[in-house]
């Protein structure tokens, strides 16, 4: 039992605490925002060179082989920043995805250009209709003589106008029509019978809503050997959970720690906010929250190579936990600023819409509280 | 980072495990999940202690000079979570947590010598006089006089809120020798003989029906100098020290995890009519256990810090604000799973001696009387407002 960092996690931890704090200030951010790519290419370039792109992807692909708890640290590091980099989209889903799911060939081509920032990956699972069901896709795959006609819709898909390459997932239609198993595409950017609608994404970076019409793909565009891949993309998402679970730590601690800042210099009747009891112990609520969010995601990491039912647990536990925390602690840090939270003068109510975007992101709070409780076998939940 | 203990500590698991499974009776074992109060009567609690310290376990936290094990703080988790698992009845903490750290630190030899093995082998058993009935979070503007005659002080005054006085033979009191510039000035650390003359005490009965508590009377109560710890008024540093004790001093989770199952097997027994098939129980249990989970998570934290010589920070107040919130989280819980049985009130005690066949099933008598006595987690030891303050001021800098 060890939950000190090594050397070279706090190496990293202090390098992206650097790197995000120096590049990420709030004039990026206003510029970013009307981004319409959504993030900066040179950034991009210099994760690469800083080793963050290869860390979680295997050593025989091209990468550092890190972990959960690697990721992490970058993440809560980036929450800081509001970082909009499609990090989560092309290293911790998208290369995870090909890792889990690819031929070996597949891996040895995609993953190396992952790791040199030379390609960029989305992943469109979300249905409208499905909700948070994972396992919930209407997108067809017909077997034709040369490939794969994909048809449907999909919603939410992270940094997908960006992307050089969308991970679609669909069902493979069956001899009789019936339903068959869930697998995955690799969809260039700009195939022809690919509609995209492009959004300015709540909180920071983009987002669009896929169609796909008679989407025609080759042979080789099936991610794997036509395995089912709803275990793999629910190992992957738990994963990402506890990633972007880490992220919102790092968004909560700074607005724990600039609503500190203000209550301490703003003055209302003579004294500044914090010598007020109910505001002290609003701040020792939200720092309680921060601090069990914390933990959560922390715990999350460290069950990410579990076994399944355990694993998804602590990834739902976390995503629920740290989305109720998120969401008081937005609402408070913008309650505490008075008016001025409500503005887009201050950087308060950019976090905030970030922790809003988390919370949605894969499901709520009461979702994942209703997974939680349907694996720990209670019934009905 | 990993989650896993060594082989030794797995090894010492299975030695606290096969321990326990040997000195536990049944009889303990029922006496403790039917009890509904904080601690287990001295009948139960010291055969367990005695049952520790025969082992050379009486005291963890103690050092190996005076009788502790000398644990790592792994082995210390370790133990915790086994008895938690377990169910071993919940001793009395007032002697080996809270005034055996105090004489270690503070006392002299010879109350070292004469006090510290009769805690350790249950010969002694100990009541905190601190809060009175003016002074209960504001700890230190108590008012128990202690005035020198002599070789003795003279002690009047009252202390309330007594867990186990009826029980004890000895008394750790906060008392004031001299009035302060400050009120935390002219405050000493006494410690009496329950039996001395001018002692009365009165049982006060908590909601849930228990008595664990009592209202103690010092009237011209003569008590030797030398029966005060270190320095006279000193005792509010020695005191806070132990305070810190009370708030830190635990390894809550497991102990809470094991209350949750409690009413987990109760909700999907036949004997509450299946209440997890209600879906609103069966998310709020899950809501439960995930907060159990982040607190565990915050505890194996501190853990680490402790185990690299790191120091934990100030959060032994968050820590006890989370605990009583979550185990009263737990008892309400408890009390929606059982419905409409909670309409029965069991006067008599203790539960497990009953001379009569209760109007309910056995295990669900200390439901209700739990979540009742249980609201007072969230005020002794500092109340949650208190916490409050003390987060703000020492987490925050506030």
């Amino acid at each position: 039992m060890d939950l000190t960092l090594s050397d070279e996690q706090r190496l990293l931890r202090e390098s992206a605490d650097r790197f995000v704090a120096e590049t990420f200030t709030s004039e990026h951010r206003k510029k970013a925002a009307n981004d319409p790519l959504g993030y900066s290419p040179a950034i991009w370039k210099q994760f690469a060179e800083l080793g963050w792109l290869a860390l979680p992807i295997s050593e025989a692909h091209g990468g550092l082989g890190g972990g959960a708890i690697e990721i992490g640290l970058l993440m809560e590091a980036f929450g800081r920043g509001l970082v909009s980099e499609p990090f989560l989209s092309t290293v911790v889903i998208g290369a995870a995805l090909v890792a889990e799911c690819g031929t070996e060939a597949q891996q040895q081509v995609i993953l190396p250009k992952v790791a040199e920032g030379a390609l960029t990956l989305a992943f469109a699972h979300s249905e409208r209709a499905a909700r948070f069901d994972l396992g919930h896709v209407d997108t067809t795959a017909t077997k034709t003589v040369d490939g794969w006609l994909l048809s449907g819709s999909k919603i939410a898909v992270l940094d997908g106008a960006s992307a050089n390459q969308i991970i679609v997932s669909a069902r493979v239609a069956n001899a009789n029509g019936a339903s068959g198993k869930l697998c995955l595409f690799l969809v260039p950017a700009g195939a022809p019978g690919l509609t995209l609608r492009d959004y300015a994404r709540l909180g920071g970076g983009r987002g669009c809503n896929l169609d796909l019409r008679d989407l025609q793909l080759p042979a080789d565009a099936l991610l794997g050997d036509g395995q089912d891949v709803l275990p793999a993309i629910e190992t992957v998402v738990d994963r990402a959970m506890a990633a972007l679970g880490a992220e919102a730590v790092g968004i909560m601690q700074t607005l724990l720690d600039t609503t500190l800042e203000y209550t301490k210099i703003r003055k209302q009747f003579g004294r500044p906010l914090s010598a007020n009891q109910v505001i002290r112990h609003r701040l020792a609520d939200v720092a309680m929250q921060v601090d069990e969010a914390r933990s959560m995601a922390l715990r999350a990491a460290l069950m990410a190579n579990a076994e399944p039912v355990a694993r998804s647990r602590a990834a739902s536990g976390a995503k629920a936990k740290i989305g109720k925390c998120a969401r008081f602690v937005a609402e408070q840090a913008v309650q505490l600023h008075g008016a001025m939270g409500v503005t887009e003068e201050l950087d308060i109510g950019a976090y905030f819409k970030r922790l809003l975007a988390f919370d949605t992101l894969f499901g709520g709070s009461a979702h994942h509280y209703r997974r939680h409780a349907a694996l720990s076998g209670r019934a009905h939940a | 980072m990993n989650l896993t203990f060594s082989a030794e500590e797995r090894a010492f698991e299975k030695e606290v495990r096969d321990y326990i499974a040997e000195s536990l009776t049944p009889e303990m074992k029922r006496a403790t999940a039917l009890t509904p109060s904080v601690f287990s009567d001295p009948d139960i609690g010291m055969a367990w202690q005695r049952a520790l310290h025969k082992k050379g376990w009486g005291a963890p936290g103690w050092p190996v000079d005076h009788g502790g094990p000398d644990w790592t703080p792994a082995q210390r988790w370790i133990f915790e979570a086994e008895c938690a698992r377990a169910g071993v009845p919940n001793v009395n903490v007032m002697g080996v947590k809270m005034v055996g750290p105090v004489i270690i630190g503070f006392g002299s030899p010879e109350q070292k010598n004469f006090y510290l093995p009769r805690i350790l082998s249950g010969e002694d058993y100990w009541c905190q006089g601190y809060s009175e009935p003016g002074s209960g979070s504001d700890l230190s503007s108590l008012k128990t006089r202690a005035v020198r005659d002599g070789d003795d002080y003279i002690i009047n005054g009252t202390k309330i809120w007594t867990t186990h006085a009826h029980h004890a033979n000895r008394m750790f009191a906060l008392v004031r020798t001299n009035e302060g510039e400050r009120q935390q000035d002219g405050i000493s650390f006494i410690l009496i003989d329950m039996k001395t003359p001018g002692i009365t005490t009165r049982p006060i009965l908590t909601i849930g029906g228990d008595h664990e508590v009592n209202q103690v009377f010092f009237d011209d109560v003569r008590v030797p100098v030398a029966n005060r710890v270190g320095e006279e008024g000193k005792g509010w540093t020695y005191g806070k020290y132990l305070l810190e004790f009370e708030r830190g001093s635990g390894i809550a989770s497991a102990k809470l995890r094991e209350a949750l199952k409690t009413i987990s097997d109760l909700a999907g027994s036949e004997v509450t009519g299946r209440a997890i098939e209600d879906p609103d129980i069966a998310i709020r249990m899950s809501e439960v256990e995930v907060d159990i989970d982040a607190l565990e998570m915050t505890e194996l934290r501190v853990l680490s810090a402790l185990q690299t010589g790191q120091n934990p920070g100030a959060v032994s107040s968050l820590i006890k604000l989370r605990v009583s919130e979550i185990r009263q989280a737990v008892t309400r819980l408890g009390v929606d799973v059982i419905g409409q049985d909670g309409l029965a009130v069991e006067p008599a005690r203790p539960f497990y001696r009953l001379n009569h066949e209760p109007a309910i099933p056995e295990e669900l008598l200390p439901v209700v009387p739990e979540y009742l006595n249980g609201r007072a987690y969230t005020i002794f030891g500092g109340s949650s407002e208190i916490q409050r303050d003390i987060i703000a001021k020492m987490v925050l800098g506030l």
